[in-house]
């Protein structure tokens, strides 16, 4: 069964049109990413989920009940919705246990209660603990165990890593997922960071021009993204213009393999290719160019290289070569690229 | 399966709305905070235009407003300089004894202008007019601007100021373009709070014999109740007042706050020599402002004189201070609390006026509030309510209702969103919400509401004398009696049990500024 189901869902703050015509299905059990950048609409739709806000037009359907219609919206207080905002917002008057408790009827609010549920986030023994003794991960994890005690039919989660640390963030994702997971619980994440969103979830969902453009498995997002704009928001991207006969495209890098198999395609199109899908190579060899920019980041290194033709090319390559700008190399194709038919109506940029 | 019904407990409601009772609550308790005010406009129209004109444009009115205006002002720019430099010296300098001083500096706040006049006077009987009124009147209300500068030096970011010396401005000019503009917004208002409690007040200037509309007012009260005259002088200091709220908001709205996700304290300026010349200063400002008039006021309790303690009298005057505390303090605080719960994140400008309404009282002098519910009272209660102690609670309650507001306003807003929609989330009605999140975060901001307008009611002179029921006597109605017989050492015994009462208040609204803002990090 599914879920969440969102159909048509539109949503305007006065004059500035937030969502449009959104339509997404979460199946039960599934981790979903919702991407989007900031001002996308992403915490709007998962604010309308939980609730805190009604749709103009649209349905929302959780568990096979319809939560919004558009002219009825049921109080977030009757959803069984977990939320689990940005900053963990625990109860600053409450101790971790009474915090996690809060959801519960009076009767079950007992001393150790909380213990199970504490445990299973990685918490155990500091139910006394009051919020603010806490770091930035426990209180997050906190968040997280007090949605969990009513057993939510769904759970939202908006940016929960966001306010960590870079260091603690990886772990206390990892953690928070791992519950999730062993819980076999629904869960919608938003965010903004596409590793993150291509890391933990079993699907992503990407938000822009306020609806989800496209919705699939991480890989096939990232292989096999809808267009070049998508590409680019994904990872970085390297777009050229090109002319295709069957599975080639004849591009500023010579002919170049197309990853489809479309073999009485022809026509203008413009090539995708990820910046692991290009090699360095000596001088003299492959599409000739100069270095511009070497980044080194220790696990591998990023290159941008012009050639002929005012294109600049982003290389990501292993990080024991070390080039200076002015430096002259070669470029070659390592992986079959990916080819988008050019939309004759809008001018290449 | 995909049902199409609708889902149980359906209904429509926008985001952040609270109770619609609520929202009716919060404008009940604002139209009956204006509606005596409205009756007052009304009785002046009622004169008809050209009795009012007469009032407007007689010689006296100009003289009292050209006397009011300028005393007005020179006290509030020597507030101003006393409030920011100590300030200054306290939060931005090594001086020695930091945290002592600053509360003795701050305890005049807590004493009654009148009690400090009457301190003053007793040493000094020579103190009178302009010059007197100036030098006791600035000496009692600089805490009002040293408290809110002080705060803001402390909240503002010193990383401004050393990014501003890194572009090679100097010391002075640091000071003059950087920190004074930030700290502006503070500046304006204090200097907001105590021209407004100048224009009210009644007690200092009738013991210094000087005149003010309230002063004159309070005459025009007492020696024959005209009605229409006491009317048109009310508006006349209402307007002032207005004025002065509305030049505030000019002022202070230049004051952008830099919104610094840390704040950087600003490393203590060493003082070398100077730290004994700038303790000195501090030193003067609070045994003029403080130890003067307390010690006088002691030498008039322990000196053998005429004065017997008038225990039995002084124990009923105590009981009622206190009741009447009690009493307007709880209505105070409730109201408030309606109106600042039933405004709250609220987006329609229907649920949000009783929250800005409810503040006019502010620039309202408490004789003005005073005159307007007798006048309803007389006029409209059948005399059942003039001069009665439910009608003098309401007129307290009216008075400071907008210090209660503003204080649990403030500690509402520090409750985030986040959590309401948390505990909804996890099932809480929006009862459950009010009862079980929002009310314990905001009970420090509550007590705080409750402790000041206590601490303002049992130390209100002039309204209290205009509502008093016959036979009943208050502390500060028995002083104004005794001192007002020239009775000092009879009335002093009065003036100390308002500055003890006073005290625990006072010691709770710091314990509560100290702990206020810990929770929410």
């Amino acid at each position: 069964m599914n879920a969440l189901e969102l159909s048509g869902v539109s949503k305007s703050f006065g004059d500035h049109v937030v969502l449009e015509q959104v339509d997404l299905v979460v199946s039960e059990g599934t981790i979903m990413a919702l991407l989007g950048a900031s001002g996308s609409g992403k915490t709007t739709l998962l604010r309308i989920m939980a609730g805190f806000e009604v749709v103009d037009a649209g349905t929302v359907t959780i568990g096979g009940v319809v939560v919004d219609d558009g002219t009825t919206a049921q109080a977030p207080e009757r959803r069984r919705v977990g939320y689990v905002p940005q900053d963990g917002s625990l109860f600053p008057h409450l101790s971790v246990e009474k915090n996690v408790l809060f959801g519960l009827p009076r009767a079950r609010r007992r001393r150790g209660a909380a213990d199970g549920l504490l445990e299973q986030v990685g918490l155990a023994g500091l139910g006394g603990r009051r919020p603010d003794e806490l770091s930035g991960g426990q209180r997050q994890r906190v968040a997280l165990a007090r949605a969990l005690a009513l057993d939510p039919r769904l759970i939202l989660l908006d940016e929960p890593f966001g306010a960590l640390d870079e260091s603690m963030r990886a772990e206390v994702r990892d953690e928070v997922i791992g519950v999730l997971r062993a819980l076999d619980a629904t869960a919608i994440l938003v965010t903004h960071d596409q590793d993150e969103a291509l890391s933990v979830a079993d699907r992503v969902a990407v938000l822009q021009h306020r609806s989800v453009v496209q919705e699939g498995p991480p890989e096939m997002l990232y292989e096999h993204p809808a267009d070049p704009e998508l590409a680019k928001f994904l990872g970085e991207a390297n777009v050229l213009e090109g002319n295709r006969t069957g599975v080639r495209a004849s591009t500023a890098l010579g002919e170049v393999l197309l990853d489809d198999d479309c073999a009485g395609c022809s026509g203008p199109v413009r090539v995708v290719l990820r910046p692991e899908q290009l090699g360095i190579v000596e001088a003299g060899e492959g599409t000739p160019g100069t270095v511009v920019r070497h980044q080194y980041f220790g696990h591998d290194a990023m290159t941008h290289v012009a050639t002929s033709g005012d294109l600049l090319l982003a290389v990501r390559h292993e990080p024991r070569r070390r080039l200076q700008p002015g430096d002259a190399v070669g470029i070659t194709v390592l992986s079959p690229a990916r080819a988008f038919e050019k939309d004759p109506k809008t001018p290449s940029e | 399966m995909t049902l199409t019904a609708p889902a149980p407990g359906a209904t429509r409601r926008r985001r952040g709305d609270q109770h619609p009772w609520l929202t009716l609550l919060a404008w009940i308790v604002a139209i009956g905070v204006l509606m005596p005010l409205a009756f007052l406009a009304l009785a002046a129209t009622q004169a008809g235009w050209s009795s009012v004109a007469q009032v407007f444009f007689r010689r006296l009115t100009m003289t009292l407003l050209v006397d009011t205006v300028v005393m007005t002002v020179l006290v509030t720019m020597v507030a101003a300089f006393l409030g920011v430099a100590a300030a200054w010296i306290l939060e931005r300098t090594d001086v020695p004894f930091r945290r002592t001083l600053l509360v003795l500096l701050i305890i005049p706040a807590a004493i009654p202008d009148f009690i400090e006049t009457f301190g003053w006077i007793n040493l000094a009987p020579w103190l009178h007019g302009l010059f007197g009124s100036v030098f006791v009147l600035s000496l009692a209300v600089y805490p009002f601007v040293m408290l809110p500068v002080a705060a803001s030096l402390r909240r503002i970011d010193h990383r401004h100021e050393e990014v501003a010396a890194s572009l090679g401005t100097g010391r002075v000019g640091v000071i003059l373009r950087v920190t004074i503009p930030a700290v502006r917004t503070a500046i304006a208002g204090g200097c907001l709070l105590v021209a407004l409690q100048l224009l009210a007040e009644y007690g200092s200037f009738e013991m210094l014999g000087y005149r003010t509309f309230t002063t004159e007012i309070f005459t025009e009260f007492q020696v024959g109740f005209n009605t229409q005259i006491a009317a048109a002088l009310c508006i006349v200091l209402v307007v002032m007042s207005a004025l002065l709220v509305w030049g505030e908001t000019v002022v202070g709205r230049g004051g952008r706050r830099a919104v610094a996700s840390e704040v950087v304290a600003a490393p203590k300026l060493r003082l070398g020599p100077w730290r004994i010349v700038a303790l000195g200063a501090l030193v003067v400002l609070v045994v003029a402002a403080f130890g003067i008039p307390v010690l006088s006021i002691a030498s008039l309790l322990i000196s053998p004189g005429p004065a017997v303690l008038p225990s039995a009298s002084l124990l009923g005057a105590v009981g009622y201070s206190l009741f009447y505390g009690v009493c307007a303090a709880s209505l105070a605080t409730i109201g408030a609390a309606a109106i600042a719960l039933g405004s709250q994140r609220a987006r329609s400008r229907l649920r949000r006026a009783p929250g800005t309404l409810a503040l006019v009282p502010l620039a309202v002098p408490g004789v003005v509030v005073a005159l307007a519910l007798s006048y309803v009272a007389e006029r409209y209660g059948g005399g059942r309510w003039y001069e009665t102690s439910p009608l003098l609670i309401v007129g307290y309650a009216v008075m400071f209702l907008p210090l209660a507001l503003i204080g649990i306003r403030s500690s509402l807003d520090q409750v985030p969103a986040s959590l309401t929609e948390v505990a909804a989330s996890l099932g809480s009605s929006r009862s459950a919400q009010l009862r079980r999140v929002i009310l314990p975060l905001i009970a420090p901001g509550l007590g705080a509401a409750f402790a000041l307008v206590f601490l303002s009611t049992i130390t209100e002179l002039t309204a209290t004398l205009v509502m008093i029921p016959t036979g009943v006597a208050t502390l500060a109605t028995d002083f104004w009696t005794f001192q007002t017989n020239l009775s000092y050492g009879q009335a002093a015994p009065y003036a100390a049990a308002m500055i003890v009462l006073a005290a625990p208040p006072l010691v709770l609204l710091a314990r509560l500024g100290q702990h206020r803002g810990e929770h929410h990090r």
